[in-house]
């Protein structure tokens, strides 16, 4: 191999590519910038409180249930819960400002408790929501059945209203026809122990055991949540994914630019001289491919560097693993580039359709969105897509600590991309002048 | 020394290039010529090694190249029509990258990157970005990036496509001063004035196929009328007088449009004054007179019944 010519041809597209200051800013800004986008959208730099859901509160029975209900929902830190009536309620949720309205119906303090112990009459809760926003609804529906459980049982166990619901459910069973005798005796005691615990607790909290907040039902669990990353103490950094997906992004359309450069470039002078000279086609086909490695290997060093430095995006895994990502994604880059140059024809035509491919790529390779949100059969075929296991390796090196040999599958699936796109290159590529 | 020798190229039914053969000397330039898809372009091609012949083959001194890295091709020196530059970088970085293509690095490549922007006069330029050349400029870049390995046979290929006429002066100079240096020219253009100012052997190329291969007194030749008199007439012409001068001994052709009329003579000594004493004696003046040698655009219309920028 001429190494003169080698060297100066690399040195040459690594010239030509920092001084095209459009290149440059799309292989490197708009990275950092939309990654730090997505990375802000999926939870930024660190574990972070949840944006809260924005609800409306309609209470039309003002009694001290639906009272005590609103109370408790504003302060779930789940809920941003703002008191509204119910025609401005309804707009908010139209023109997007809210996602959901619950209205609380009149007479709902009453019928609720009855309701709980008899299952009849039960009061009807009405949601008005935005149906762009249907995952919340769910969301709010569940927190909504835990707060009304516990204000209602509290109540039902030790409020005033309780009393009086007891009672009635008493008379109501005593005067029950066709109920088993058994049956009968059996609710009968457990009402009048409700009864009596509820007298004994409204008499004196403090010996009951509880406090005026407590006496009723509650979740029968609590919750420690733990992010599982890297090591313990090492918190999640959404950055590091959205850092890794659009780096990958932007060095494949790199790549896809390097490959067309060399088909106007095979129109021109320049592919004449070169094929005029005395230089073998490895040395032409090497110098191209190996610029574009060094350059994907630049770009990728730059943007993890900033995210490094501004986003705390760490290598917490193995740094000779990261590097052979980093290495063997370049290599695959340089070969994707190779063979859009060999099965491209006209600049123009080949750009459109490159992008389009790679954009796919990306896009199952779970660049824009992790692939685990894909359907299980999805998540299958996307591992012969090169890009998930660039994302994959990347992930597994930074946010989830992983050592060496959880980089050796996707260095070894991308090389063996590398080895295909290099293949079809070389044996598509047109080599006479055009 | 370079020999052609029957060249053929097929691009699927289309005879691009039939059978072409012709030989350039040491010191000697040679005009290929032809009108646009005449061949001109694929037979340097295929000469420079950017395409496989069908058949034929190419002799550099003597020798077929074989392979992309036979140093023989180092004998040659390729200026392509399109420009072989990239305006985003200097001159010089241009040149370096020419020169590094044949492996001259270091004092050797500043020696002849000095020699050759001085022949294409852009020394002052050296530093500057390509981009910011004229047309001319660059086309003279684009011929001394040729000259960094110092090959024996200079191939190129339409060079002054484009060109403003002070920029094609500087790159006929450039051109006649290696031609002094015993360098091989093989020119190819569609300009027949360039080939009559430089060229030593004129092969005219139609549809593929060598028409003429000679030099440019014998192709001059092929001809039959080669001197044509121009007259200027002081008022137009009357009716049928021009079918009575076609008869005068000597004449092979008259023509006459308003106040312009054109004989075409054999042997203008022998024959003008013939034709003057006719006009003088039947009353027809004239306000200006101009003699012209048939040149080359009248030999390829006579050769194909075409003109070469038509054709």
């Amino acid at each position: 191999m001429n190494l003169t010519a080698f060297t100066a041809l690399v040195r040459r597209d690594l010239r030509l590519f920092t001084l095209d200051r459009k290149a440059v800013i799309m292989s490197i800004v708009a990275p950092i910038l939309i990654a730090s986008f997505f990375g802000f959208l999926f939870g930024g730099v660190a574990d972070r409180e949840p944006s809260r859901i924005i609800v409306a509160a309609i209470d039309l029975d003002q009694s001290e249930i639906s009272q005590r209900l609103i109370k408790d929902m504003t302060a779930d830190k789940a809920l941003d819960v703002r008191p509204d009536s119910i025609e401005p309620a309804r707009a908010a949720v139209r023109a997007g400002k809210i996602t959901v309205a619950i209205v609380v119906p009149k007479g709902f303090g009453d019928q609720s408790g009855s309701a709980l112990f008899r299952g009849q009459n039960k009061p009807t809760i009405d949601l008005m929501y935005d149906p762009s926003h249907s995952t919340e609804l769910a969301m709010v529906r569940g927190i909504l059945t835990q707060h009304v459980m516990e204000v209602v049982s509290r109540d039902a166990f030790s409020g005033a209203g309780g009393q009086r619901v007891t009672g009635e459910a008493l008379s109501q069973v005593n005067s029950a026809t066709g109920m088993n005798s058994a049956d009968k005796d059996a609710l009968r005691r457990m009402l009048e122990s409700v009864g009596q615990w509820n007298r004994r607790v409204r008499a004196n909290p403090q010996a009951a055991g509880v406090n005026g907040a407590g006496g009723g039902l509650s979740l029968p669990y609590a919750v420690k949540e733990e992010s599982v990353t890297a090591r313990k103490g090492v918190q999640y950094n959404a950055m590091a994914h959205s850092f890794a997906g659009m780096t990958v992004q932007f060095i494949l359309m790199m790549g896809v630019d390097a490959g067309i450069i060399v088909i106007t470039q095979r129109r021109s002078g320049i592919w004449k001289r070169l094929r005029a000279a005395p230089l073998s086609r490895f040395t032409i086909i090497a110098a191209r491919a190996t610029s574009a490695a060094l350059i994907a290997m630049a770009i990728q060093f730059i943007v993890f560097g900033f995210a490094r430095v501004v986003f705390h995006v760490r290598i917490e895994g193995s740094v000779p693993g990261f590097l052979g990502i980093c290495a063997a994604f370049a290599l695959m880059t340089a070969a994707f580039g190779l063979m859009i140059a060999a099965t491209g024809k006209t600049p123009e035509a080949t750009r459109g359709i490159a992008i389009l491919f790679t954009l796919l790529l990306v896009m199952l390779g779970g660049a824009w969105v992790p692939s685990f949100i894909f359907p299980q059969w999805l998540q299958k075929v996307t591992f012969l897509v090169p890009t998930r296991w660039a994302v994959d390796g990347f992930d597994a090196m930074t946010w989830r600590g992983l050592g060496f040999d959880a980089a050796v599958p996707p260095i070894a699936a991308m090389l063996g991309f590398t080895l295909l796109f290099g293949a079809l290159a070389l044996w598509r590529f047109r080599w006479e002048a055009e | 020394m370079l020999e052609v020798r029957a060249l053929t190229k097929r691009y699927g039914p289309l005879l691009a290039v039939d059978s072409i053969s012709f030989v350039a000397r040491p010191g000697e330039t040679v005009g290929v010529l032809g009108p646009n898809g005449a061949g001109k372009t694929t037979t340097i091609s295929i000469v420079a090694g950017l395409l496989t012949a069908d058949s034929g083959e190419v002799l550099i001194e003597g020798r077929a190249p074989s392979g992309d890295t036979d140093p023989i091709k180092r004998k040659l020196g390729l200026v392509p029509q399109e420009l072989a530059l990239h305006d985003e970088l200097s001159a010089r970085e241009n040149l370096v990258l020419c020169g590094a293509l044949y492996g001259i690095t270091g004092a050797t490549l500043r020696t002849t990157m000095d020699a050759a922007l001085d022949l294409a006069g852009l020394s002052d330029r050296a530093k500057d970005r390509v981009g910011t050349f004229s047309g001319g400029m660059k086309r003279r870049l684009n011929l001394a990036g040729a000259l960094l390995h110092d090959p024996q046979i200079l191939l190129l290929d339409e060079p002054t496509v484009g060109v403003d006429p002070q920029s094609r002066n500087a790159i006929f100079t450039s051109l006649e001063e290696l031609r002094r240096r015993g360098k091989t020219l093989i020119y190819t253009t569609h300009y027949m004035e360039e080939a009559e100012r430089l060229c030593d052997q004129i092969v005219i190329i139609d549809h593929g196929k060598v028409i003429a291969n000679d030099t440019l007194e014998a192709v001059r030749r092929l001809v039959p009328g080669v001197n044509v008199l121009e007259f200027e007439l002081a008022k137009p012409a009357v009716d049928g007088w021009c079918d009575r001068l076609r008869q005068v001994d000597g004449v092979d052709a008259a023509e006459i449009a308003d106040t312009l009329l054109r004989v075409t003579l054999r042997d203008l000594s022998e024959t003008s004054p013939r034709v003057l004493e006719w006009l003088h004696a039947n009353g027809i003046g004239y306000v200006h007179l101009a003699s012209q040698r048939a040149d080359l655009e009248t030999v390829f219309l006579s050769l194909t019944g075409r003109k070469v920028r038509n054709a």
